[in-house]
């Protein structure tokens, strides 16, 4: 039976499954590699319900998760300089902006929203990693500086979400510029003695991590989520030796002091409301919201310890 | 010894010819002498030649020179009273980091700049100019004292980056550049930064964010090198050349761009060629940048940095 079970039944299998199932219909799981049917999937926040590896989601949908009854409005990003380096690879630069902004309707990688979460207004500003990798240019900074000015003049609290490969190459220095320039901005929010929160998603790296994502007033971050300073293959580059197991993943900053806690992302709304009402109501004696286990000395928020 | 760069073997050629004639002069040998003043000419003419208009890519070679001046020789031929200050206080003391307090023309100032050193075992215990995060915690501790003792602070950039290893990474590298960045632009007094050779990356960024970014003629700022960048866009490194092209790192299109406020012109051949030339230059710049900031109030000073970062982007090539 053995040699039918490995080699001729998934052969068997494939076959069936491929006649039977749409490839759009199943998705299967890139971390433990089970099928699930897609709605199961979008009803779970694209989290996989067998091993919870926390899949990518848009920017959209993250929005609407999060502010109350899905609702928000979107603040209109100022038209910055495009391309302003007249930058070309094997491509040029302005090219690969309009494939991006075709693709994704929208004018760069970045997202500024603002509605109620919790019946709070908060200013929420969410990275786009399928526009150009989430890269911060100039754009990118500007939506910055913007959600600040937004948070500053509401007096509402700060929520970023990045999801980023780092500076936009194609921007050349100005994208190196981001760094001071997104510093700076959340800077305003810290001195109006706002919440800053950072909410570390897959993937967050270079430019981005090195400027206003490690500077919250609080980090979360989902679970399996890759954050770091430099990549994986120039670490290897250098240091020709293998990397060590689950480096640069959420649980892995959590344990080395760099996030306050995993959250997975089902409990990510409620432990934003709490965080935002601990730092801001002082002192409410009606409050008192029940989530899921406290995140006692970091752990996630659903399985703590 | 000289090295020369690639580009520069005409120069070579001339000098070696030049070397030969002198070890052939006798004493008072007019002809000699002439031919060797002939050749001597004819290598300025070249050096202007070439240097008038270097590609970016052999800029990226200059700047990345040998024998181009270094943070010790700063130190040595622009401050008196160096005090070297040492360690992080959380970690351990990072060599890449050179800092401390002395006296710029008489003012007690702050220095903080990266060292790639100069030899093997020196670049070792420099690790090359590439900082861990404790080199910018210790940057970042410095520059608090100067904040707390009202010292003016000049820094000095020459690294290809911050440092891609394991423990830098465990130790939260990208948090050490954010907060030396943030203390860059946070302080109350003035900060005049000098892009020396090398600005690469965030690794630069974390000392520059300063009220006015000098930029040495031949040096380069980028936000990634060019053999990086190639390698993923263009899938090759081999096409570094193209990419430094690209990325518009030479000091006269950062000025355009208005990332740094002034440059400081190079002795003919280039920093390397006459180290002392080129430092006098920069102590001339450093003096003349200072001035205007020394009559500010802090807040002014604060102020000043995020209206002039936050409005660069507005400018385009
Ligand atoms: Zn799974």
């Amino acid at each position: 039976m053995n040699w039918l079970t490995n080699s001729v039944l998934p052969k068997i299998k494939a076959l069936v499954q491929a006649r039977e199932v749409p490839d759009n219909l199943w998705h299967k799981c890139v971390n433990c590699g089970q099928m699930i049917f897609h709605r199961e999937l979008e009803d779970n926040l694209n989290v996989c319900p067998h091993c919870h590896h926390h899949g990518r989601i848009s920017a959209e949908r993250r929005l609407e998760l999060l502010f109350d009854d899905g609702l928000y409005k979107t603040l209109e990003l100022a038209k910055s300089v495009a391309d302003p380096l007249k930058f070309r690879d094997r491509k040029r630069y302005s090219e690969r902006l309009k494939e991006a902004q075709g693709k994704t309707k929208r004018s760069d990688a970045i997202i500024v929203a603002e509605g109620l979460i919790g019946d709070r207004k908060t200013i929420v500003a969410v990275f786009d990693f399928s526009f150009m990798g989430g890269s911060m240019g100039v754009a990118v900074g500007n939506a910055l500086v913007l959600a600040s000015e937004a948070a500053v003049a509401a007096g509402a609290p700060l929520i970023a979400f990045p999801a980023s490969g780092g500076a936009r190459m194609q921007e050349g220095i100005l994208s190196l510029m981001q760094m001071p320039r997104t510093v700076l901005a959340v800077e305003a929010v810290k001195e109006a003695r706002l919440p800053f929160i950072v909410v570390l998603t897959d993937p967050t790296t270079g430019g981005v991590t090195a400027s206003f994502a490690m500077i919250g007033d609080l980090h979360l971050a989902e679970p399996g989520a890759i954050i770091g300073f430099a990549g994986q293959r120039v670490i290897k580059d250098i240091i020709r030796e293998d990397l060590p197991e689950g480096f640069q993943r959420s649980e892995y900053l959590l344990e080395h002091g760099m996030i306050d806690m995993v959250v997975e992302r089902a409990d990510l709304r409620d432990t934003l409301i709490r965080v935002l009402g601990l730092l801001t109501d002082r002192h409410d004696p009606q409050a008192q919201t029940a989530l899921p286990g406290p995140t006692e000395h970091g752990g996630t928020a659903a399985n703590p310890g | 010894m000289r090295n020369f760069l690639e580009f520069e073997k005409p120069i070579a050629d001339l000098e070696g010819k030049i070397e030969e004639l002198k070890h052939l002069s006798t004493e008072g040998d007019i002809n000699i002498a002439e031919e060797i003043g002939k050749l001597q000419t004819k290598v300025d003419r070249q050096l202007r030649a070439i240097y008038q208009k270097l590609t970016p890519w052999q800029t990226v070679q200059v700047a990345r020179h040998p024998d181009r001046p270094h943070l010790s020789d700063i130190l040595r031929a622009l401050v008196t009273d160096f005090v070297p200050l040492a360690g992080d206080r959380n970690f351990a003391e990072d060599f890449a980091i050179i800092g401390g307090i002395g006296r710029f023309r008489g003012r007690s100032v702050v220095v903080i700049g990266t060292e790639k050193g100069r030899h093997t075992e020196d670049r070792l215990r420099h690790n090359f100019g590439m900082a861990r995060p404790e080199g910018y915690r210790k940057a970042q501790r410095l520059m608090r004292l100067a904040d707390q003792f009202g010292l003016p602070i000049l820094t000095f950039v020459d690294t290809a980056g911050a440092y891609p290893g394991i423990g830098a990474e465990e130790r939260g590298q990208a948090e050490a550049i954010a907060r030396s960045i943030e203390t860059c632009l946070q302080v109350k007094v003035p900060l005049i930064a000098t892009i020396v050779g090398e600005g690469g990356s965030g690794g630069a960024v974390a000392l520059a964010s300063g009220n006015h970014v000098l930029m040495f003629e031949n040096a380069i700022y980028s936000v990634i090198s060019p053999e990086g960048c190639a390698s993923i866009l263009w899938r090759s490194a081999e096409h570094a050349k193209d990419a430094a092209e690209a990325l518009r790192l030479t000091a006269a299109d950062l000025l355009k761009l208005g990332v740094v406020d002034e440059i400081i012109a190079e002795p003919l051949g280039g920093a390397h060629r006459d180290p002392a030339a080129a430092l006098k230059g920069l102590g001339e710049a450093i003096e003349a940048a200072l001035q205007p900031y020394l009559q500010q109030t802090g807040d002014a000073l604060k102020a000043g940095r995020r209206a002039k970062f936050i409005a660069i982007g507005d400018k385009r090539l």
